[in-house]
């Protein structure tokens, strides 16, 4: 149902990324998605660029050598103290003068808090398409338009949503979807600086404080190198110590599917997939868990995938490596004392 | 002090099944519920209107069934409630619903001055997260996401104080009303609704707002008609290059030695 794109929106072009940081520290979501843009700006024929807004400070600077070491041609920076921390207000204030100034035919943003907080601010301001969440970006080469890909409500299929009649045409992109691109420091490109006609007087929101979260003690199952999850099919929350002591052995976070995190048995900042988290680690081993698509777009980025199930058909076979049919509980104690003997020899 | 709360009927995705041959949604006999984010903001709102006194108008866009979405919100307490429905409104995306909501809630303010509006962080079925900002932006309000505390609220000097999820760590803002706020998952705990409350929300008229009623100006920025995205294709995901290796072994200790022993050996970088 694609519609026939308005003169006015022709001269468009360009592919856009909006660098995100909080407290100068970037957010690797956004080299991801410039690793991804790369490929989009390629295909189409047109410049990458690096969005980054922010403080007065020479880090907020130092991002554009980053995100043109990660793959941008050029970086819009636009520096003010109006800036200094995230806030709705003049963010999307600032955003929507670079779209209107400059023209982007797509822009991509992390779908993270603050993404998401920018992204549907900018959209309504622009008045253009937002596809959210979306794991698969491509271009339609017939019009040059963008095809964003997310899962389906409910069942196991994808669909594909495309934006023709408005421009930029926007999406965001969890963390941890997209592979993270070579950083090459040799790359070179352009910095055009814009200024923000905004004062602190005229923005509402004051930020009166900012805790910084204790991560100590906080699963950080997005950035683990191994990751033991389990399922429903794992039956009663002690079944999960099975898993908790395989991970040990492992040296592996724990991972658990949504009806696991739901029924109580694990917490919920381990749950992997659609409404969870996005891993990418280097082996993946899931136990008792059927491979449901909300499952899978969580994990299928892992580097190797094994899975433990009753069941021979079950789809989570579909995107493993190794396929382990029988009984997790039985199991997860035989491959702890498996890794235990191998790991110590 | 008047409050919106804005909420979505949705499928319970608890009883949802898929059809096990066609791979497709099996939506028949699917029970309807409020959006379980939903219910933190309602809850949000019912909690400062035991403390200061409140009147809250819950409302949603949606077919006429959203009516007992509704009704639920009244038996936990609501005031009002509001359907906004017409056939012109099918089809939206985000962008068009916050449109029709934006105007039904300019029409409610206009009828007795907004506070606040409360919407949850997300639904479980569209899951964009992209409705609280876009009604917020459309009424010219502060918009506040991801909240997960109100520390305190002052309406007679117009002002919020509010603890927000960021990356990495909590921002503690102070901001005016009127304000939008999407309420964090998780933030609070729902009450029960209670007998009286039940045979009141049973009793009490839902209205019903159509595209007049509800102030749209213009009805190309309603329904499929207003909406810039559009869904191209449905598709079952792609299967992996690799079909999966199926490690057998007589009992399971031998099966956990066959696959230890043959990942090292297909991937040595893993040890
Ligand atoms: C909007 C939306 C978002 C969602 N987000 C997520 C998400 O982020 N993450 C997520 O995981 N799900 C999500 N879901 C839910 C998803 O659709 C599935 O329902 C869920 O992933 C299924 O979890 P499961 O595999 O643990 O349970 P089930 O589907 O019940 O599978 C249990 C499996 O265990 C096997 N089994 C049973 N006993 C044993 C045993 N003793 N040994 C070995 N195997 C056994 C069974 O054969 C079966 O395959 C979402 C759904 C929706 C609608
Ligand atoms: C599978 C699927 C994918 C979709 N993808 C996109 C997409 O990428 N981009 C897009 O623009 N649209 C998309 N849509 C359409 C979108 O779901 C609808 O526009 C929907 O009306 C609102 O979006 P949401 O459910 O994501 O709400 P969210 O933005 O997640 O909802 C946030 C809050 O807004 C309030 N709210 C939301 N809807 C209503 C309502 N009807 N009445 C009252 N309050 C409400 C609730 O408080 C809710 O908690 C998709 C729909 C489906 C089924």
């Amino acid at each position: 149902p694609k519609r026939v794109l308005p003169e006015h929106f022709k001269s468009y072009t360009g592919v856009w990324v909006f660098i995100e940081h909080e407290r100068g520290h970037a957010h690797p979501v956004s080299w991801e998605l410039l690793g991804k843009g790369r490929q989009l700006a390629d295909s189409l024929g047109v410049t990458l660029a690096g969005v980054i807004l922010g403080g007065t400070d020479d880090g907020v600077r130092a991002l554009t050598d980053e995100a043109i070491a990660y793959g941008a041609d050029r970086c819009y920076l636009m520096q003010s103290e109006v800036l200094a921390d995230y806030r709705n207000q003049p963010y999307t204030a600032g955003m929507t003068t670079l779209v209107n100034t400059y023209q982007p035919e797509v822009l991509l943003l992390g779908a993270t808090t603050q993404g998401r907080d920018l992204a549907g601010s900018v959209a309504t301001t622009l008045l253009t398409g937002l596809t959210a969440d979306c794991t698969g970006l491509e271009i339609d080469m017939s019009d040059r338009s963008l095809l964003s890909s997310r899962p389906t409500f409910g069942g196991s299929l994808m669909c594909t949503i495309v934006n023709l009649a408005t421009r930029p045409q926007m999406a965001t992109v969890r963390p941890r979807v997209m592979p993270m691109p070579e950083r090459d420091a040799t790359r070179s490109g352009e910095v055009v600086t814009h200024a923000l006609d905004l004062t602190e007087d005229s923005v509402v929101t004051k930020l009166v404080d900012f805790i910084p979260d204790a991560r100590a003690d906080k699963p950080q199952l997005a950035f683990a190198d191994f990751i033991v999850s389990g399922g429903r099919g794992l039956g009663k929350p002690e079944n999960f110590d099975k898993v908790f002591d395989l991970a040990k052995v492992l040296g592996a976070e724990v991972g658990a599917s949504r009806p696991a995190v739901h029924a109580g048995w694990v917490d919920p900042e381990r749950q992997v997939g659609q409404s969870g988290k996005t891993v990418r680690p280097k082996f993946y081993l899931a136990a008792g868990i059927s491979g449901a698509v909300q499952h899978r777009v969580g994990m299928e980025g892992a580097d190797v995938i094994a899975a433990i199930n009753l069941d021979a058909k079950a789809p989570i076979f579909d995107v493993a490596n190794y396929a382990l049919v029988g009984n997790a509980l039985e199991l997860l104690p035989a491959l702890r004392d498996a890794f235990e003997r191998r790991l110590a020899a | 002090m008047h409050i919106a709360v804005c909420i979505k009927q949705v499928p319970d995705s608890a009883q949802i099944r898929v059809h096990p041959v066609t791979n497709t949604i099996m939506r028949q006999g699917v029970p309807a519920i409020v959006n379980p984010f939903d219910l933190f903001a309602l809850e949000e709102a019912l909690r400062t209107k035991d403390q200061s006194g409140a009147h809250i108008t819950v409302l949603t866009m949606g077919p006429p069934q959203a009516e007992d979405a509704l009704r639920k919100c009244l038996s936990y307490g609501a005031d009002r409630a509001i359907l906004i429905t017409d056939k012109v409104f099918s089809g939206a995306d985000t962008l068009a619903t916050s449109y029709v909501l934006a105007s039904a809630l300019r029409t409610l303010d206009a009828q007795q001055p907004l506070d606040l509006i409360f919407t949850g962080k997300q639904t479980i079925d569209g899951d964009t997260a992209q409705v609280g900002p876009g009604i917020a932006i459309r009424l010219g309000y502060q918009l506040l996401t991801y909240v997960s505390a109100i520390r305190d609220l002052d309406a007679d000097a117009r002002q919020i104080f509010v603890e927000r999820r960021a990356e990495g760590g909590v921002q503690v803002l102070q901001s005016t009303l009127p304000a939008v706020i999407t309420m964090l998952e998780g933030a609070n705990e729902m009450r029960f609704a209670d007998m009286p409350g039940m045979f009141r929300a049973a009793r009490q008229e839902v209205e019903r707002w159509d595209r007049e009623a509800a102030g749209i100006e213009d009805i190309k920025q309603v329904g499929l008609k207003g909406s810039p995205t559009a869904v191209a294709q449905v598709f079952g995901p792609k299967p992996r290059a690799v079909k999966a290796v199926r490690i057998e072994g007589e009992t399971p200790a031998a099966q956990a030695e066959a696959f230890v022993e043959r990942l090292f050996a297909d991937f040595p970088q893993l040890e």
